[in-house]
Protein backbone atom coordinates (compact mmCIF):
# COMPACT_ATOMS: atom_id res chain seq x y z
CA UNK A 1 0.00 0.00 0.00
CA UNK A 2 2.78 2.47 0.92
CA UNK A 3 4.45 1.46 -2.33
CA UNK A 4 1.30 2.51 -4.23
CA UNK A 5 1.07 5.85 -2.44
CA UNK A 6 4.78 6.47 -3.05
CA UNK A 7 4.24 5.79 -6.75
CA UNK A 8 1.20 8.08 -6.81
CA UNK A 9 3.08 10.84 -4.95
CA UNK A 10 5.90 10.64 -7.48
CA UNK A 11 3.64 11.06 -10.52
CA UNK A 12 0.85 13.22 -9.11
CA UNK A 13 2.43 16.53 -10.29
CA UNK A 14 2.62 15.21 -13.87
CA UNK A 15 -1.01 14.10 -13.77
CA UNK A 16 -2.08 17.42 -12.26
CA UNK A 17 -0.41 19.32 -15.09
CA UNK A 18 -2.40 17.07 -17.45
CA UNK A 19 -5.58 17.77 -15.50
CA UNK A 20 -4.89 21.48 -15.82
CA UNK A 21 -4.81 21.10 -19.59
CA UNK A 22 -8.03 19.01 -19.52
CA UNK A 23 -9.75 21.78 -17.56
CA UNK A 24 -8.34 24.46 -19.88
CA UNK A 25 -9.56 22.77 -23.05
CA UNK A 26 -12.97 22.12 -21.43
CA UNK A 27 -13.23 25.78 -20.38
CA UNK A 28 -12.34 27.07 -23.85
CA UNK A 29 -14.80 24.65 -25.47
CA UNK A 30 -17.61 25.82 -23.16
CA UNK A 31 -16.67 29.49 -23.51
CA UNK A 32 -17.05 29.34 -27.28
CA UNK A 33 -19.50 26.44 -27.49
CA UNK A 34 -22.32 27.77 -25.30
CA UNK A 35 -22.65 31.11 -27.16
CA UNK A 36 -22.51 29.05 -30.36
CA UNK A 37 -25.31 26.91 -28.93
CA UNK A 38 -27.39 30.05 -28.34
CA UNK A 39 -26.77 31.26 -31.90
CA UNK A 40 -27.67 27.82 -33.27
CA UNK A 41 -30.84 27.64 -31.15
CA UNK A 42 -31.94 31.02 -32.54
CA UNK A 43 -30.74 30.05 -36.03
CA UNK A 44 -32.91 26.93 -36.13
CA UNK A 45 -35.97 29.03 -35.28
CA UNK A 46 -35.04 31.59 -37.93
CA UNK A 47 -37.47 32.12 -40.81
CA UNK A 48 -34.57 32.64 -43.23
CA UNK A 49 -34.02 29.28 -44.90
CA UNK A 50 -30.22 29.75 -45.12
CA UNK A 51 -29.82 30.22 -41.36
CA UNK A 52 -32.24 27.44 -40.58
CA UNK A 53 -30.48 24.89 -42.80
CA UNK A 54 -26.97 25.96 -41.80
CA UNK A 55 -27.78 25.77 -38.06
CA UNK A 56 -29.47 22.43 -38.50
CA UNK A 57 -26.44 21.09 -40.37
CA UNK A 58 -23.99 22.17 -37.65
CA UNK A 59 -26.24 20.75 -34.92
CA UNK A 60 -26.89 17.41 -36.60
CA UNK A 61 -23.25 16.79 -37.50
CA UNK A 62 -22.05 17.89 -34.06
CA UNK A 63 -24.51 15.59 -32.30
CA UNK A 64 -24.55 12.77 -34.81
CA UNK A 65 -20.83 12.13 -35.20
CA UNK A 66 -18.86 10.85 -32.19
CA UNK A 67 -16.73 13.51 -30.45
CA UNK A 68 -13.68 11.37 -31.25
CA UNK A 69 -14.40 11.66 -34.99
CA UNK A 70 -14.87 15.45 -34.68
CA UNK A 71 -11.51 15.68 -32.93
CA UNK A 72 -9.74 13.63 -35.57
CA UNK A 73 -11.55 15.54 -38.32
CA UNK A 74 -10.18 18.87 -37.06
CA UNK A 75 -6.71 17.55 -36.21
CA UNK A 76 -5.95 15.07 -39.02
CA UNK A 77 -8.56 16.15 -41.57
CA UNK A 78 -8.29 19.93 -41.80
CA UNK A 79 -4.54 19.90 -42.63
CA UNK A 80 -5.32 18.07 -45.88
CA UNK A 81 -7.52 21.09 -46.73
CA UNK A 82 -4.56 23.37 -45.96
CA UNK A 83 -5.58 24.32 -42.41
CA UNK A 84 -3.08 22.96 -39.88
CA UNK A 85 -4.00 23.58 -36.25
CA UNK A 86 -2.17 22.75 -33.04
CA UNK A 87 -3.68 19.92 -31.00
CA UNK A 88 -5.00 22.41 -28.41
CA UNK A 89 -6.71 24.59 -31.02
CA UNK A 90 -8.21 21.66 -32.91
CA UNK A 91 -9.37 20.08 -29.63
CA UNK A 92 -11.03 23.37 -28.62
CA UNK A 93 -12.62 23.72 -32.05
CA UNK A 94 -13.98 20.16 -32.12
CA UNK A 95 -15.28 20.23 -28.55
CA UNK A 96 -16.81 23.71 -29.07
CA UNK A 97 -18.61 22.31 -32.13
CA UNK A 98 -19.87 19.41 -30.06
CA UNK A 99 -20.83 21.76 -27.19
CA UNK A 100 -22.65 24.13 -29.54
CA UNK A 101 -24.64 21.27 -31.05
CA UNK A 102 -25.73 19.77 -27.73
CA UNK A 103 -26.30 23.03 -25.83
CA UNK A 104 -28.42 24.42 -28.68
CA UNK A 105 -30.98 21.73 -27.77
CA UNK A 106 -30.75 22.62 -24.07
CA UNK A 107 -31.16 26.34 -24.79
CA UNK A 108 -33.97 25.70 -27.27
CA UNK A 109 -35.84 23.79 -24.56
CA UNK A 110 -35.34 26.83 -22.29
CA UNK A 111 -36.64 29.20 -24.98
CA UNK A 112 -39.67 26.96 -25.54
CA UNK A 113 -40.39 27.01 -21.80
CA UNK A 114 -40.93 30.80 -21.83
CA UNK A 115 -44.69 31.45 -21.96
CA UNK A 116 -45.84 32.99 -25.22
CA UNK A 117 -47.50 35.86 -23.34
CA UNK A 118 -44.08 37.20 -22.40
CA UNK A 119 -43.22 37.72 -26.05
CA UNK A 120 -46.56 39.37 -26.73
CA UNK A 121 -46.20 41.61 -23.69
CA UNK A 122 -42.71 42.65 -24.82
CA UNK A 123 -44.08 43.49 -28.28
CA UNK A 124 -47.03 45.33 -26.73
CA UNK A 125 -44.78 47.72 -24.80
CA UNK A 126 -42.88 48.40 -28.01
CA UNK A 127 -39.60 46.55 -27.41
CA UNK A 128 -37.64 45.69 -30.53
CA UNK A 129 -37.14 41.96 -31.23
CA UNK A 130 -33.56 42.24 -30.02
CA UNK A 131 -34.48 44.02 -26.77
CA UNK A 132 -37.31 41.60 -26.14
CA UNK A 133 -34.87 38.72 -26.52
CA UNK A 134 -32.16 40.31 -24.40
CA UNK A 135 -34.23 41.78 -21.55
CA UNK A 136 -37.23 39.47 -21.39
CA UNK A 137 -36.91 36.09 -23.12
CA UNK A 138 -33.27 35.13 -22.48
CA UNK A 139 -33.21 35.82 -18.72
CA UNK A 140 -36.27 33.59 -18.33
CA UNK A 141 -35.04 30.92 -20.76
CA UNK A 142 -31.52 30.66 -19.34
CA UNK A 143 -32.88 30.10 -15.84
CA UNK A 144 -34.45 26.89 -17.13
CA UNK A 145 -31.30 25.96 -19.06
CA UNK A 146 -28.70 26.50 -16.36
CA UNK A 147 -28.87 23.14 -14.50
CA UNK A 148 -28.67 21.04 -17.68
CA UNK A 149 -25.86 23.29 -18.94
CA UNK A 150 -23.87 22.55 -15.78
CA UNK A 151 -24.61 18.86 -16.27
CA UNK A 152 -23.31 19.15 -19.81
CA UNK A 153 -20.14 20.89 -18.59
CA UNK A 154 -19.36 17.80 -16.49
CA UNK A 155 -19.82 15.57 -19.54
CA UNK A 156 -17.53 17.88 -21.51
CA UNK A 157 -14.72 17.49 -18.97
CA UNK A 158 -15.09 13.74 -19.44
CA UNK A 159 -15.15 14.14 -23.23
CA UNK A 160 -11.89 16.11 -23.08
CA UNK A 161 -10.24 12.76 -22.23
CA UNK A 162 -10.74 11.86 -25.92
CA UNK A 163 -8.05 14.40 -26.81
CA UNK A 164 -5.73 11.49 -26.05
CA UNK A 165 -6.36 10.46 -29.65
CA UNK A 166 -4.93 13.71 -31.05
CA UNK A 167 -1.81 13.77 -28.86
CA UNK A 168 -2.88 16.59 -26.56
CA UNK A 169 -0.96 15.95 -23.30
CA UNK A 170 -4.04 16.08 -21.06
CA UNK A 171 -4.78 13.84 -18.06
CA UNK A 172 -5.37 10.53 -19.89
CA UNK A 173 -2.41 11.05 -22.25
CA UNK A 174 -0.12 11.75 -19.30
CA UNK A 175 -1.38 8.67 -17.47
CA UNK A 176 -0.87 6.55 -20.59
CA UNK A 177 2.70 7.78 -21.09
CA UNK A 178 3.57 7.15 -17.45
CA UNK A 179 1.97 3.71 -17.73
CA UNK A 180 3.99 2.78 -20.80
CA UNK A 181 7.23 3.98 -19.16
CA UNK A 182 6.76 2.30 -15.79
CA UNK A 183 4.51 -0.63 -16.86
CA UNK A 184 2.30 0.24 -13.90
CA UNK A 185 -0.77 0.97 -16.02
CA UNK A 186 -3.22 -0.08 -13.38
CA UNK A 187 -1.84 2.09 -10.59
CA UNK A 188 -1.55 5.24 -12.69
CA UNK A 189 -4.94 4.80 -14.40
CA UNK A 190 -6.49 4.31 -10.98
CA UNK A 191 -5.08 7.68 -9.92
CA UNK A 192 -6.28 9.32 -13.16
CA UNK A 193 -9.76 7.87 -12.56
CA UNK A 194 -9.71 9.16 -8.98
CA UNK A 195 -8.86 12.66 -10.19
CA UNK A 196 -11.85 12.65 -12.55
CA UNK A 197 -14.06 11.22 -9.80
CA UNK A 198 -12.94 13.84 -7.28
CA UNK A 199 -14.17 16.57 -9.62
CA UNK A 200 -17.16 14.92 -11.29
CA UNK A 201 -18.86 13.21 -8.32
CA UNK A 202 -19.28 16.35 -6.16
CA UNK A 203 -20.19 18.34 -9.28
CA UNK A 204 -22.89 15.80 -10.24
CA UNK A 205 -24.34 15.90 -6.73
CA UNK A 206 -24.28 19.73 -6.77
CA UNK A 207 -26.08 19.87 -10.13
CA UNK A 208 -28.75 17.45 -8.88
CA UNK A 209 -29.24 19.65 -5.79
CA UNK A 210 -29.46 22.78 -7.95
CA UNK A 211 -32.01 21.08 -10.19
CA UNK A 212 -34.13 20.08 -7.21
CA UNK A 213 -33.92 23.61 -5.79
CA UNK A 214 -34.91 25.36 -9.01
CA UNK A 215 -37.61 22.80 -9.72
CA UNK A 216 -39.14 23.35 -6.28
CA UNK A 217 -41.73 25.87 -7.44
CA UNK A 218 -42.68 24.33 -10.75
CA UNK A 219 -44.30 21.13 -9.51
CA UNK B 1 -10.26 6.35 -54.61
CA UNK B 2 -13.49 7.37 -52.93
CA UNK B 3 -14.81 3.85 -53.37
CA UNK B 4 -11.74 2.41 -51.66
CA UNK B 5 -12.17 4.84 -48.75
CA UNK B 6 -15.84 3.94 -48.44
CA UNK B 7 -15.10 0.21 -48.51
CA UNK B 8 -12.32 0.24 -45.97
CA UNK B 9 -14.28 2.37 -43.47
CA UNK B 10 -17.45 0.35 -44.04
CA UNK B 11 -15.51 -2.79 -43.05
CA UNK B 12 -15.62 -1.44 -39.48
CA UNK B 13 -19.42 -1.15 -39.38
CA UNK B 14 -20.16 -4.75 -38.22
CA UNK B 15 -17.86 -4.45 -35.20
CA UNK B 16 -19.26 -1.03 -34.23
CA UNK B 17 -22.77 -2.47 -34.29
CA UNK B 18 -21.72 -5.71 -32.55
CA UNK B 19 -19.98 -3.80 -29.77
CA UNK B 20 -23.01 -1.52 -29.32
CA UNK B 21 -25.34 -4.53 -29.08
CA UNK B 22 -23.16 -6.57 -26.69
CA UNK B 23 -22.53 -3.57 -24.40
CA UNK B 24 -26.15 -2.45 -24.48
CA UNK B 25 -27.67 -5.87 -23.83
CA UNK B 26 -25.30 -6.68 -20.97
CA UNK B 27 -25.80 -3.19 -19.53
CA UNK B 28 -29.59 -3.37 -19.84
CA UNK B 29 -29.59 -6.72 -17.98
CA UNK B 30 -27.06 -5.70 -15.29
CA UNK B 31 -28.90 -2.41 -14.82
CA UNK B 32 -31.96 -4.22 -13.44
CA UNK B 33 -30.41 -5.63 -10.23
CA UNK B 34 -28.54 -2.34 -9.84
CA UNK B 35 -31.81 -0.43 -10.03
CA UNK B 36 -33.34 -2.91 -7.57
CA UNK B 37 -30.49 -2.28 -5.16
CA UNK B 38 -30.98 1.48 -5.42
CA UNK B 39 -34.62 1.00 -4.42
CA UNK B 40 -33.73 -1.39 -1.57
CA UNK B 41 -35.01 -0.90 1.98
CA UNK B 42 -31.57 -1.63 3.44
CA UNK B 43 -29.60 1.59 3.62
CA UNK B 44 -26.09 0.09 3.11
CA UNK B 45 -27.23 -1.56 -0.13
CA UNK B 46 -28.80 1.70 -1.28
CA UNK B 47 -25.70 3.79 -0.51
CA UNK B 48 -23.33 1.25 -2.04
CA UNK B 49 -25.28 0.94 -5.30
CA UNK B 50 -25.71 4.72 -5.48
CA UNK B 51 -21.95 5.19 -5.10
CA UNK B 52 -21.31 2.54 -7.75
CA UNK B 53 -23.61 4.26 -10.26
CA UNK B 54 -22.04 7.65 -9.54
CA UNK B 55 -18.48 6.30 -9.91
CA UNK B 56 -19.23 4.48 -13.17
CA UNK B 57 -20.75 7.64 -14.62
CA UNK B 58 -18.12 10.07 -13.33
CA UNK B 59 -15.00 8.51 -14.80
CA UNK B 60 -14.63 8.92 -18.60
CA UNK B 61 -15.16 5.74 -20.69
CA UNK B 62 -11.63 5.91 -22.10
CA UNK B 63 -10.21 5.61 -18.56
CA UNK B 64 -12.37 2.53 -17.89
CA UNK B 65 -11.31 0.93 -21.18
CA UNK B 66 -7.61 1.61 -20.54
CA UNK B 67 -7.94 0.42 -16.96
CA UNK B 68 -9.51 -2.85 -18.08
CA UNK B 69 -7.35 -3.43 -21.16
CA UNK B 70 -3.92 -2.18 -20.05
CA UNK B 71 -4.37 -2.45 -16.26
CA UNK B 72 -6.27 -5.70 -15.68
CA UNK B 73 -5.20 -7.07 -19.06
CA UNK B 74 -1.47 -6.69 -18.38
CA UNK B 75 -1.33 -8.03 -14.85
CA UNK B 76 -4.24 -10.32 -14.16
CA UNK B 77 -6.38 -11.67 -16.95
CA UNK B 78 -6.06 -12.37 -20.65
CA UNK B 79 -8.53 -10.08 -22.36
CA UNK B 80 -9.00 -9.14 -26.02
CA UNK B 81 -9.61 -5.52 -27.06
CA UNK B 82 -13.22 -6.32 -27.99
CA UNK B 83 -13.90 -8.03 -24.66
CA UNK B 84 -12.32 -5.16 -22.73
CA UNK B 85 -14.39 -2.60 -24.64
CA UNK B 86 -17.60 -4.63 -24.20
CA UNK B 87 -16.93 -5.04 -20.47
CA UNK B 88 -16.12 -1.36 -19.89
CA UNK B 89 -18.96 0.05 -21.96
CA UNK B 90 -21.32 -2.61 -20.57
CA UNK B 91 -20.60 -1.53 -16.98
CA UNK B 92 -21.12 2.16 -17.83
CA UNK B 93 -24.34 1.24 -19.63
CA UNK B 94 -25.52 -0.71 -16.57
CA UNK B 95 -25.15 2.42 -14.41
CA UNK B 96 -27.01 4.59 -16.93
CA UNK B 97 -29.74 2.02 -17.55
CA UNK B 98 -30.25 1.66 -13.78
CA UNK B 99 -31.01 5.40 -13.68
CA UNK B 100 -33.37 5.10 -16.66
CA UNK B 101 -35.23 2.19 -14.99
CA UNK B 102 -35.43 4.18 -11.77
CA UNK B 103 -37.01 7.08 -13.63
CA UNK B 104 -39.44 4.71 -15.35
CA UNK B 105 -40.41 3.06 -12.03
CA UNK B 106 -41.55 6.40 -10.60
CA UNK B 107 -43.80 6.83 -13.65
CA UNK B 108 -45.73 3.63 -12.88
CA UNK B 109 -48.87 4.28 -10.85
CA UNK B 110 -48.57 2.93 -7.27
CA UNK B 111 -52.01 1.37 -7.78
CA UNK B 112 -50.39 -1.14 -10.13
CA UNK B 113 -48.22 -2.52 -7.31
CA UNK B 114 -51.18 -2.53 -4.92
CA UNK B 115 -53.45 -4.25 -7.43
CA UNK B 116 -50.82 -6.91 -8.15
CA UNK B 117 -50.42 -7.48 -4.40
CA UNK B 118 -54.19 -7.55 -3.91
CA UNK B 119 -54.48 -10.27 -6.54
CA UNK B 120 -51.97 -12.21 -4.43
CA UNK B 121 -49.54 -12.61 -7.33
CA UNK B 122 -46.17 -13.99 -6.20
CA UNK B 123 -43.48 -11.23 -6.22
CA UNK B 124 -41.78 -12.63 -9.35
CA UNK B 125 -45.02 -12.54 -11.36
CA UNK B 126 -45.88 -9.09 -10.05
CA UNK B 127 -42.79 -7.96 -11.84
CA UNK B 128 -42.90 -10.19 -14.91
CA UNK B 129 -46.61 -9.81 -15.72
CA UNK B 130 -47.61 -6.43 -14.31
CA UNK B 131 -44.73 -4.02 -13.69
CA UNK B 132 -42.17 -5.31 -16.21
CA UNK B 133 -44.15 -4.74 -19.42
CA UNK B 134 -45.10 -1.20 -18.38
CA UNK B 135 -41.53 -0.47 -17.31
CA UNK B 136 -40.22 -1.67 -20.66
CA UNK B 137 -42.59 0.57 -22.58
CA UNK B 138 -41.76 3.66 -20.50
CA UNK B 139 -38.00 3.04 -20.54
CA UNK B 140 -37.86 2.33 -24.30
CA UNK B 141 -37.45 5.91 -25.63
CA UNK B 142 -34.76 6.91 -23.09
CA UNK B 143 -33.08 3.53 -23.50
CA UNK B 144 -32.97 4.02 -27.26
CA UNK B 145 -31.54 7.53 -26.89
CA UNK B 146 -28.89 6.05 -24.67
CA UNK B 147 -28.15 3.28 -27.18
CA UNK B 148 -27.55 5.88 -29.89
CA UNK B 149 -25.14 7.69 -27.55
CA UNK B 150 -23.49 4.33 -26.83
CA UNK B 151 -22.97 3.71 -30.56
CA UNK B 152 -20.96 6.94 -30.66
CA UNK B 153 -19.06 5.94 -27.51
CA UNK B 154 -17.95 2.71 -29.21
CA UNK B 155 -15.62 4.93 -31.29
CA UNK B 156 -13.51 5.07 -28.11
CA UNK B 157 -12.78 1.34 -28.52
CA UNK B 158 -10.55 2.30 -31.47
CA UNK B 159 -8.00 3.58 -28.93
CA UNK B 160 -7.44 0.04 -27.63
CA UNK B 161 -7.40 -1.45 -31.12
CA UNK B 162 -10.90 -2.76 -31.82
CA UNK B 163 -11.12 -2.55 -35.63
CA UNK B 164 -14.47 -0.69 -35.78
CA UNK B 165 -15.39 2.41 -37.82
CA UNK B 166 -13.14 4.96 -36.05
CA UNK B 167 -10.19 2.54 -36.10
CA UNK B 168 -10.59 1.84 -39.83
CA UNK B 169 -10.97 5.58 -40.45
CA UNK B 170 -7.70 6.33 -38.68
CA UNK B 171 -5.78 3.71 -40.62
CA UNK B 172 -7.41 4.65 -43.93
CA UNK B 173 -6.45 8.29 -43.38
CA UNK B 174 -2.86 7.30 -42.59
CA UNK B 175 -2.70 5.24 -45.76
CA UNK B 176 -4.45 7.51 -48.27
CA UNK B 177 -3.76 11.00 -46.86
CA UNK B 178 -7.35 11.95 -47.75
CA UNK B 179 -8.05 12.60 -44.07
CA UNK B 180 -10.77 15.21 -44.59
CA UNK B 181 -12.92 12.89 -46.72
CA UNK B 182 -12.15 9.88 -44.55
CA UNK B 183 -13.39 11.45 -41.31
CA UNK B 184 -16.38 13.04 -43.06
CA UNK B 185 -17.35 9.58 -44.33
CA UNK B 186 -16.80 8.02 -40.89
CA UNK B 187 -19.00 10.69 -39.28
CA UNK B 188 -21.64 10.10 -41.94
CA UNK B 189 -21.68 6.35 -41.23
CA UNK B 190 -22.31 6.99 -37.53
CA UNK B 191 -25.10 9.45 -38.37
CA UNK B 192 -26.73 6.96 -40.77
CA UNK B 193 -26.64 4.12 -38.22
CA UNK B 194 -28.05 6.45 -35.54
CA UNK B 195 -30.88 7.50 -37.85
CA UNK B 196 -31.84 3.90 -38.62
CA UNK B 197 -31.73 3.05 -34.92
CA UNK B 198 -33.99 6.04 -34.18
CA UNK B 199 -36.44 4.99 -36.91
CA UNK B 200 -36.52 1.43 -35.55
CA UNK B 201 -37.30 2.70 -32.05
CA UNK B 202 -40.09 4.98 -33.24
CA UNK B 203 -41.64 2.01 -35.03
CA UNK B 204 -41.35 -0.17 -31.90
CA UNK B 205 -42.79 2.62 -29.75
CA UNK B 206 -45.82 3.04 -32.03
CA UNK B 207 -46.42 -0.73 -32.04
CA UNK B 208 -46.20 -0.98 -28.25
CA UNK B 209 -48.48 2.02 -27.74
CA UNK B 210 -51.04 0.57 -30.14
CA UNK B 211 -51.14 -2.61 -28.07
CA UNK B 212 -51.81 -0.70 -24.86
CA UNK B 213 -54.45 1.56 -26.39
CA UNK B 214 -56.55 -1.42 -27.52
Amino acid sequence: MTELFGFWWEWLPTLLSGLQLSLAVTAVALLFGIPLGLILALGVQSKRAVWHVLSLFIIETGRGAPALILLQFTYFGLPSAGIALSSFVSASLALAWCTGAYTSEIIRAGLDAVPHGQKEAAAAIGLTDWDALYFVILPLALRVSVPPLFGFAILMLQASSLCFAIALPELVSQAYVIGSNTFQYMQILLLAGLLYAVICIPATIAVAALEARLGRHTD
Amino acid sequence: MMLEILQSIASGIPLSIALTIVAFVSGAVLGMPLCGMRASNAQPVRVLSGALVLTLRSIPPIVWLFFIFFGLGADFIQISPFEAAALGLGLITAANMAEIYRGALTAIHPGQWEAAAALNLPPLYRFVDVIGPQLFRIALPSGATYAIGLLKDTAIASTIGVPEIAFEAYHTSQRTFHSLDVYAVAGLFYILISLSLAALTRWADVKLRARVAR
